[in-house]
């Protein structure tokens, strides 16, 4: 187990925060779903919350970049996009932080360099690289960090990239989130191999498994690629991880035990660090209330910030097609 | 100034590239091996391979990591050693250089141009012998371009390297040693422009890219029936020059579009459906396409040669149109 104490109080409470902040808000807007408030495929992040926040916390987005999948609310909010506009977004209002055009597999901030909200299994990977070709061309200090699932690895775009990023030194670290299922398939039923950590191997790269519930290791496995890659060393990690939900909202998940989805729920990430910061008088039982009822309260004025705000006009149908 | 098509091509990224770092091109041998069609020759010495990228054969990956690093404020130049392998890409150029402004609503510009040989070549089989524009021109978010002449190539290209869109520039691949005059001065040809290669009132013949070259072959013999043809070289094909079409058609009353991309909806249909609905009133019989035969392309010349638009099958078009 990591030693707690070496990391600031600060930053512990942050992450944490950031955490239950991803939980409350992605059960606001499962609800607000199966209201029928919001449309389409929503894939929630549930489970997986220590990956998004212990990479991303490691990043400056005045000069790094995140791109990541369709499961993207997550890491949409570590990356600092307010609650409102990504609830207004799921809403499809003008609000949005793509004005109610993508949805939730597409939330994109420009400013914040988060990248996506990609929809194609595998397809923004190719994209993330050329992000870190941008970076390594102007001589920038930044990173990529390009998360995707264990469903993406098989993919020849990952394959093709991998190979270049390693033969341009660009500096992008992947994040294989392997949560066990690729939709409704058990990942060792379609993969020739279970470790996807050693793939890193056949291109030269530097390749590590990380517990993907616990986040200080995601933390610290993320901060030590950093500077892997900054100095010319792509990197590949897969983080262990599990997904409480099923592929999206829609999915019931009939293809795992319940025993499972318990076992996962026992070391819960948000659990794990609440009750190590706990055991080392970090946190107060009572805080850590605060900090639920401050997120529960966040998420659901997101959400009726979400229903009071306006439908995108219909000439916005023909804007943004081309500059 | 009399060029070949691929020194007017090169001679567009060689003085982009000059003007604006941000510009690198990047594709299969485009560097050491001097481009596969010689286009890029002697651009890695001048660039170095920092600008000019040599990319293992993965379509699919480079053209993303072409389009990321669009997205991220370069400005990339995409070769494809041929559009018969952009297929490849498809996803990338479909689902992510086309798409990406409107799904982030407007925060994420692609300004990338995806170019290089498209079309018809010989002996080459279904697989690398074909015209794929309608696929691009189907899809909203992407610009398109096929010019039919050296001077074309280059002021078309200029503009879209400069443009912050995705663009998709088709080289006819039998095109690159054709030779043309250009202006030694610098200058741009805009989206959008069509251009009248030949005035006439009797009928209207749009075409663009290489069937250019028939069109004005079939024309020699359409003077000796004493037929006045006007002649619509499109270059643009999305944004498309609709008004230069309407005005001809106006004036003429009689249309033969010549497309060498398959024939069902497809860039010369689609244009055929636009001037039933907006200038019908004035057409004085059907419009009448000459495109590809809608098979694979075999490979026997023979088959070959009559798969394609012919001089002789657009002058069939022209007399059916003009009902003699």
């Amino acid at each position: 187990m990591i030693d707690i104490k070496k990391y600031d109080k600060e930053l512990l409470m942050d992450m944490l925060e950031k955490m239950v902040l991803i939980r409350r808000f992605e059960e606001k807007a499962a609800q607000s779903y199966g209201l029928r408030k919001i449309g389409g495929f929503l894939h929630l992040y549930i489970g997986e919350e220590a990956v998004a926040v212990g990479a991303i916390q490691n990043l400056n987005l005045s000069k790094d970049y995140v791109l990541t999948t369709y499961r993207d609310h997550g890491h949409a909010l570590a990356c600092g996009l307010t609650p409102n506009s990504l609830m207004a977004e799921l809403y499809g209002k003008i609000t949005g932080c793509s004005k109610g055009k993508g949805g939730s597999m597409h939330f994109f901030d420009e400013k914040k360099h988060f990248y996506g909200g990609n929809g194609i299994v595998g397809a923004h990977i190719p994209i993330a690289a050329g992000v870190g070709l941008k970076i390594k061309y102007l001589k920038e200090d930044g990173v990529v960090l390009c998360f995707f699932g264990d469903g993406a690895i098989h993919q020849g775009s990952f394959h093709e990239t991998l190979n270049m990023t390693k033969i341009w030194e660009i500096p992008v670290i992947f994040i294989c989130e392997n949560n066990q299922y690729g939709m409704g398939t058990d990942f060792k039923r379609v993969s020739s191999i279970q470790d996807f950590s050693i793939m890193a191997g056949s291109y030269g790269m530097y390749g590590e498994q990380v517990n993907g519930m616990n986040i200080l290791e995601v933390y610290d496995t993320v901060k030590k690629s950093i500077e892997k890659a900054k100095n010319g060393i792509p990197v590949l990690l897969e983080a262990k991880t599990y997904r409480y939900k099923g592929h999206s909202a829609s999915d019931p998940a009939k293809y795992r035990s319940k025993d499972e989805l318990e076992k996962y729920k026992s070391q819960d990430p948000i659990l794990i660090l609440k009750n190590e910061m706990i055991k080392n008088n970090l946190l107060k039982e009572e805080e850590f209330e605060d900090i639920d009822i401050k997120c529960k309260k966040i998420a659901k004025e997101a959400a009726d910030y979400a229903e009071k705000s306006d439908e995108p006009d219909l000439n916005e149908l023909y804007t943004d097609i081309l500059i | 100034m009399k060029i070949t098509m691929r020194e007017a091509i090169r001679a567009a990224i060689d003085e982009e590239m000059e003007k604006d770092t941000n510009i690198i091109l990047m594709g299969e041998e485009v560097g050491q091996y001097n481009g596969a069609y010689k286009v890029s020759q002697g651009l890695l010495d001048k660039y170095t391979d920092k600008r000019i990228l040599d990319t293992p054969i993965t379509e699919e990956g480079f053209a993303g990591i072409g389009i990321g690093a669009a997205m991220a404020g370069l400005r990339p130049i995409v070769e494809f050693m041929t559009f018969n392998f952009s297929i490849q890409a498809m996803d990338q150029i479909i689902n992510n250089a086309a798409k990406m402004l409107y799904m982030s609503g407007g925060q994420l510009k692609v300004p990338i141009v995806f170019r290089g040989p498209n079309g018809p070549a010989e002996f080459l089989g279904s697989q690398h012998s074909q015209a794929l524009q309608t696929f691009f021109f189907h899809t909203p978010g992407l610009k398109v371009m096929a010019p039919s002449t050296p001077e074309d190539a280059k002021g078309m290209l200029k503009t879209a390297i400069r443009d912050d869109n995705p663009v998709i520039f088709l080289e006819g691949e039998m095109m690159y040693s054709w030779e043309g005059e250009v202006p030694e001065n610098e200058y741009l040809i805009p989206f959008g422009k069509a251009i009248k290669r030949t005035e006439g009132s009797d009928i209207t013949i749009i075409s663009y890219s290489k069937p250019m070259k028939t069109v004005l072959e079939t024309n020699e013999k359409l003077k000796e029936l004493n037929i006045n043809a006007e002649i619509i070289d499109l270059r643009s094909l999305r944004p498309l020059d609709e008004e230069t079409i309407y005005e001809s058609v106006k004036k003429t009353n009689r249309v033969v579009i010549v497309d060498e991309s398959w024939p069902n909806a497809s860039v010369a249909s689609h244009i055929g459906w636009l001037i039933h609905k907006n200038v019908f009133d004035y057409l004085d019989a059907p419009v009448e396409l000459v495109t590809s035969e809608d098979v694979p392309m075999p490979y026997n010349h023979k088959l070959e040669l009559h798969a394609q638009p012919t001089v002789e099958k657009i002058l069939n078009a022209v007399k059916k149109v003009m009902y003699i």
